[in-house]
Order: structure tokens, then C-alpha cells, then sequence
């Protein structure tokens, strides 16, 4: 089962979870995940120990998305 | 349906600040050389200040003494700015902080994991060097033998919490793991982003810091200690 979860005020949320297996599933992801990008979030995944990378479509054989606010010098 | 994932090398946060030279490794010695001739042109006026005084006017001491002081507190309070960074932020309900610390946990290795159960901060390697991550910022060790840091304020964007409708503040876990998301996406966009507040000396930064904080430290230099032995 992967996860499009986001990080918020509670910990995280889960925005959405898929298994290629289920199509609408995964098009019900893709839609959430559009549309926390529109509403600002950035999504990353894991590409190994140390490595990240930032996606713009829902990588939809990844396990996890994680979707992280922009950041700014303080 | 996207069903393909389109990796982006550089952090999208860095078109903010777009007239800032992107940091590498040349870059971080010349800003740590800039770094030292300024502390050097703080402290030097002092100290021959001081001098000069008591050269030409022993009664002068108090004068002395005052511009030694200066001479001091004026590099301390750089180095307490840098240290400021890694200082912990307030801290959310229970529950929100025990989800996030949870996320992070699965962000990290183990030795990681339980670093931040001690300090409440994350030992991250880089190819600048290994970074402390905070939550409100992160320390970059550089050089030979880690000598150098480099003390970065860089957080989560309060504009873009109001504008995605989030009025609370995030918790310990979350925040950090945002640092630690971008840190890992691009170092050098992470370390352009970030606002530089302390270059120096590792151990003018080690006396002002917390003692949690100088753990990591520590940590970090273990790790540096490790490698050399496994390299040799």
C-alpha cells in the first residue's frame, strides 16, 4: 500500500493511499496529490539513505510521498 | 494520470533568492575567509586600542579593560548567534509531536533516531560535510578535521502556512523533517536558501552551544573518527 501523506500541524496526514492493483485508487491519489500541490505543498520521496527528490506527478510506485511546505531563510 | 515521477535537481525556494551565488565548496571558503578577516577587524582595533592606551596613559586602565571586553564580546556574540540556530523551538500538543517524531524516525537510520531522542536534533552526512539539523536551522561542519562551521537559520515558511490555511504551529518532528527533505534534495539549494548567521572556528561555536547540542557534535566528529580508521 503507498502512502501520500503531508505534513501539517498534527504530526501528518494521509492524504491518500493506492495500490497499483487499484486503478481508481491511484487516479483518487493523483487528483489529491495535484491538488495539495496546488495549494502550495511540495512533494518529495525517499530515493535512498540521504537522498530525496522533489516530483511534480505522483510517483505512483513509490511507497511513500511526503508533502513539505516551502522553507526560507530565517 | 501522472504515472511517471519528474525529479527536480534543484530546490524550487532558491528562485527566491535568486541574486545569491549558489554554495559549494569554493564558495564556503570564501565566505569562512571573509568571515575571519571580519572578526579579525573587530577584535584588532580592541586589542591595539588597548594597548596603545596603556602605553602612553597607565591610568587609563579601565579604558583598557573595556575595549578588551569588547575585543571579546563582540566575537562570543556572533558565535551565540550561530548557536541560536540549533535551539529548540516551542513545542506542540503531545500528540502531534509524537506522530511527527514518528515520521521522522522513519526518515532516518537508527543511530540518527536515537541522537534525536538525546539532543532533539538530526546528524545529517552531506557532501559539504555532515550537517546538525534543527528546527529552525542547521550546522554545517566543513574543512579539515570538521574545523569549520557554518550556521544556517532556514525554517518552514510562515507565509506558506497562512496560505495553506494552517494557523498552528508545526510540530518538532515535522519541522525538522522539512529541513531534512530539502537538505537531502539539494544541499547546495538548501545552504543558498538559508540566511548564513555564524562562520568560524568549530570550537568558538562548541562553547556557546547547549550541552544537547554539543552532543551532536561530538557525534559528528565520532563519525568523521570512524571513517578515518575504516579509510586507514
Amino acid at each position: 500500500m503507498s502512502k501520500l501523506i503531508r505534513m501539517d500541524h498534527t504530526g501528518h496526514s494521509t492524504v491518500a493511499e493506492w495500490t497499483f492493483k487499484d486503478p481508481a485508487a491511484v487516479e483518487a491519489a493523483v487528483q489529491s496529490f495535484r491538488a495539495e500541490l496546488e495549494r502550495g505543498y511540495l512533494a518529495m520521496v525517499s530515493t535512498g539513505p540521504g537522498h530525496a527528490e522533489q516530483v511534480r506527478e505522483l510517483p505512483v510506485d513509490a511507497d511513500l510521498v511526503i508533502l513539505r511546505l516551502p522553507i526560507s531563510g530565517g | 494520470m501522472g504515472a511517471h515521477a519528474q525529479p527536480l535537481d534543484v530546490l524550487p525556494e532558491t528562485e527566491a533568492v535568486h541574486w545569491r551565488p549558489r554554495v559549494d565548496a569554493t564558495r564556503l571558503r570564501r565566505v569562512g575567509s571573509l568571515w575571519t578577516l571580519t572578526t579579525v577587524a573587530h577584535v584588532v582595533p580592541f586589542v591595539g586600542a588597548a594597548a596603545l592606551l596603556m602605553v602612553l596613559q597607565p591610568l587609563a586602565l579601565p579604558v583598557a579593560i573595556a575595549c578588551l571586553a569588547h575585543a571579546w564580546v563582540i566575537p562570543e556574540l556572533y558565535a551565540q548567534r550561530g548557536a541560536n540556530v540549533l535551539r529548540p523551538r516551542g513545542r506542540a500538543a503531545d500528540e502531534p509531536e509524537r506522530r511527527s517524531v514518528g515520521l521522522l524516525g522513519d526518515l532516518v537510520g537508527h543511530d540518527a533516531r536515537e541522537l534525536h531522542a538525546r539532543t532533539g536534533l538530526v546528524l545529517e552526512p552531506g557532501r559539504l560535510g555532515p550537517w546538525i539539523v534543527g528546527e529552525a536551522g542547521a550546522v554545517l561542519l566543513h574543512g579539515r578535521r570538521l574545523r569549520k562551521v557554518f550556521c544556517y537559520c532556514i525554517k518552514v515558511d510562515a507565509r506558506a502556512i497562512a496560505a495553506t490555511g494552517g494557523a498552528q504551529p508545526l510540530p518538532s518532528g515535522d519541522r525538522i523533517a522539512h529541513l531534512l527533505l530539502a537538505l537531502r534534495a539539494d544541499e547546495q539549494g538548501f545552504a543558498t536558501v538559508a540566511n548564513l548567521t555564524f562562520a568560524g572556528a568549530r570550537w568558538r561555536l562548541r562553547r556557546r552551544m547547549p550541552a544537547t547540542a554539543r552532543r551532536a557534535v561530538d557525534a559528528a566528529l565520532c563519525g568523521l573518527d570512524n571513517a578515518s580508521r575504516v579509510a586507514s
